[in-house]
């Protein structure tokens, strides 16, 4: 069975974001990218189920700019067998990467779709469950464990109050949560072989997706920042002023 | 230009305070989005009782089912009987809580209405354009949807629960015969089981005071020990880090934060808690915010209105034994 899995890459959460002065975007010149996190786990979780056997093929897809590419190959180099870069330089949304992944997903012969819960740049946490419904399969998101069984698959999913656990048969769409796994790291050699492998970019209209968006991000700011208040000595003090100055005992 | 149909989010009937904070965003959306009225579905067992409560908060006109295929919550039914609702009371937009089922349908409902989707939004502006937060919270986005049709989900702690209004009188069933997918159901697997935390305390989402424990509580024995008593000696909500979760502390669905719940009660406590970028997106809309850290340079402290440098295994239970103090 082939895995089709949608990656984004998104800015490093490590480094501090710069908005452009007229807030449409934020700074990107120089800046490090990544692979979503939440799609590096998905990544994980399909080389983990090729491992087990029952896994013929990792295809991983994602729409940006040419130089994704670099992040598609750091994705290869960790296991994944094969990409396709759909090359787009202007602005895309959820339901835009929906619209391009169905369209993937009926030219090969996939039995899952894998990808992260959410991207942790838009934080939408949309795009596994658009796909799911455009291809009218069955969905099982915010995955901290899956089990392949034959035709089905078992998944439990963190939702509000607990876990969750569903089976759904094949082929479906699972979307990841943080406590699948934990993503191995690329190791420098397979960065290099990585280059060698099946590298596929192609457009949009190839696909006979249209570019337009649903969603317009008009305008981007940075939140009031709460101010610092300030040390208490003792844990008495504290008592006191939670009693007397901010009331909420 | 149509009405907006409110998901009900209930349990056995009694209606989730979110879905009210939802309403209340919907009533802030009605004016710009020249909506006539607001109508509401609801979904499951007790979905009746849900339906028949909305009418007191100024929905005009709802529907409920009760069968069988809503039994318990599952994404595709609920997407496809929630898009009925929406043809059948002329509804172009809905709106619904971001909770774990409201993120997990609204999108499929999104697809089936050709809709375009805006999740945990947090503001509505008067031009009908909304706020919502990207990267973590650090950025907050105005966007503006473009479809004529459209579907948001609504993060409860950025709007005060709805109260009573005077509405409609229209409670009626909701007809399924116009969806025959929806008894393909198998189609879409089944459920296996649940593994739900004890519900003994206040709801995490919408708790009053909430305690958090961190990576620093070491144990789950510890975090037992020091975070549970702290907590019940407030009649708290218990909060987690990432860190406390993943070593096993505490339960998945107490963690707080960007990947996590999103929480402001009136009073937020840190136990332990260094205070990551992804664990403010969680809660620094906290009315107050206590933490406890032995690090004075902790970036908790940025966020805090009351800092305690110490070491939370000694102050810890000392403010617990303070505040049973002040109970009895
Ligand atoms: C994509 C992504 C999503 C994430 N989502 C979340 C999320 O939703 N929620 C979340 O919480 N995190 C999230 N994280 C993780 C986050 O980055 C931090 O790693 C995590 O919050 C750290 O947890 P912590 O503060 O408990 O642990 P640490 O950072 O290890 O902090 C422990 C603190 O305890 C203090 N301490 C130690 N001993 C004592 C003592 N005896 N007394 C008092 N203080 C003591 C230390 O000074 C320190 O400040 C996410 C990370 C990523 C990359």
């Amino acid at each position: 069975m082939k895995i089709l899995v949608p990656v984004k890459r998104v800015p490093d959460w490590q480094l501090k974001l710069k908005l452009l002065p007229d807030g449409s975007g934020i700074q990107t010149e120089g800046i490090k990218w990544i692979l979503n996190t939440f799609d590096e786990i998905a990544v994980e979780e399909a080389i983990r189920l090729k491992e087990k056997g029952g896994v013929s093929e990792i295809v991983l897809v994602s729409i940006g700019p040419d130089d994704v590419r670099a992040r598609l190959e750091y994705a290869l180099a960790m296991g994944a067998d094969s990409a396709i870069l759909i090359k787009h330089d202007g602005p895309a949304d959820s339901d835009l990467a929906s619209r391009a992944i169905a369209e993937v997903f009926k030219k090969g012969d996939y039995a899952m779709v894998l990808l992260g819960k959410q991207a942790i740049d838009s934080d939408a946490s949309q795009t596994a469950q658009l796909v799911a419904a455009r291809l009218n399969l069955p969905q099982a998101c915010f995955a901290s464990k899956v089990v392949v069984d034959g035709g089905a698959v078992t998944v439990t999913r963190e939702v509000d109050g607990g876990l969750e656990t569903i089976k759904v048969p094949l082929p479906c769409v699972i979307s990841t949560d943080l406590r699948l796994n934990e993503p191995r790291y690329a190791a420098l050699p397979n960065l290099m072989k990585a280059k060698k492998k099946p590298f596929e970019v192609i457009t949009l209209e190839s696909l006979g997706v249209s570019s337009d968006v649903k969603v317009k991000v008009r305008k981007l700011s940075t939140p009031s920042a709460r101010k610092a208040g300030r040390k208490v000595a003792s844990v008495q003090e504290l008592v006191d002023v939670l009693q007397n100055e901010a009331k909420v005992l | 230009m149509g009405n907006i149909l409110l998901f009900i989010q209930h349990v056995d009937g009694k209606v989730l305070k979110g879905t009210l904070s939802a309403l209340a965003a919907a009533r802030e959306l009605k004016v710009p989005w020249q909506a006539e009225q607001i109508v509401g579905v609801a979904l499951g067992s007790g979905a009746q009782v849900a339906a028949k409560e909305m009418l007191g908060y100024g929905l005009t006109s709802v529907r409920y089912s009760e069968n069988g295929l809503f039994e318990k919550y599952r994404a595709e039914p609920y997407a496809r009987a929630i898009a009925l609702a929406a043809k059948e009371l002329s509804a172009t937009s809905v709106v619904a809580l971001a909770s774990s089922s409201g993120k997990d349908a609204l999108p499929r409902v999104a697809v089936l209405l050709e809709a375009a989707q805006a999740s945990d939004v947090i503001g509505v502006n008067p031009d009908g354009s909304l706020r919502r937060p990207m990267y973590a919270g650090n950025i907050i986005a105005e966007v503006e949807l473009l479809a004529p049709t459209r579907v948001v989900t609504v993060r409860s702690t950025a709007f005060s629960p709805a109260t009573l209004e005077v509405g409609g009188s229209e409670c009626s069933e909701l007809g399924l015969a116009g969806d025959p997918e929806l008894h393909e159901q198998p189609r879409f697997g089944e459920i296996v089981g649940y593994e739900m935390s004890k519900a003994d305390r206040p709801e995490l989402s919408d708790a009053a005071v909430v305690v958090s424990g961190g990576r620093a509580l070491g144990s789950a024995e510890n975090f037992e020990k020091v975070v549970y008593p702290l907590a019940d000696s407030l009649g708290a909500a218990i909060g987690a880090s990432r860190a406390a979760v993943d070593s096993g502390y505490a339960p998945n669905d107490w963690q707080v934060g960007q990947t996590g719940k999103v929480v402001a009660p009136n009073l937020y406590i840190s136990v332990g808690i260094s205070g990551a970028i992804q664990h403010l997106a969680g809660m620094k809309d906290s009315k107050v915010i206590v933490a406890i850290n032995k690090d004075p340079d902790a970036p908790i402290f940025e966020v805090a209105d009351y800092g305690l440098v110490a070491d939370l295994f000694t102050v810890a239970p000392e403010l617990t034994e303070k505040l049973r103090g002040l109970r009895s």
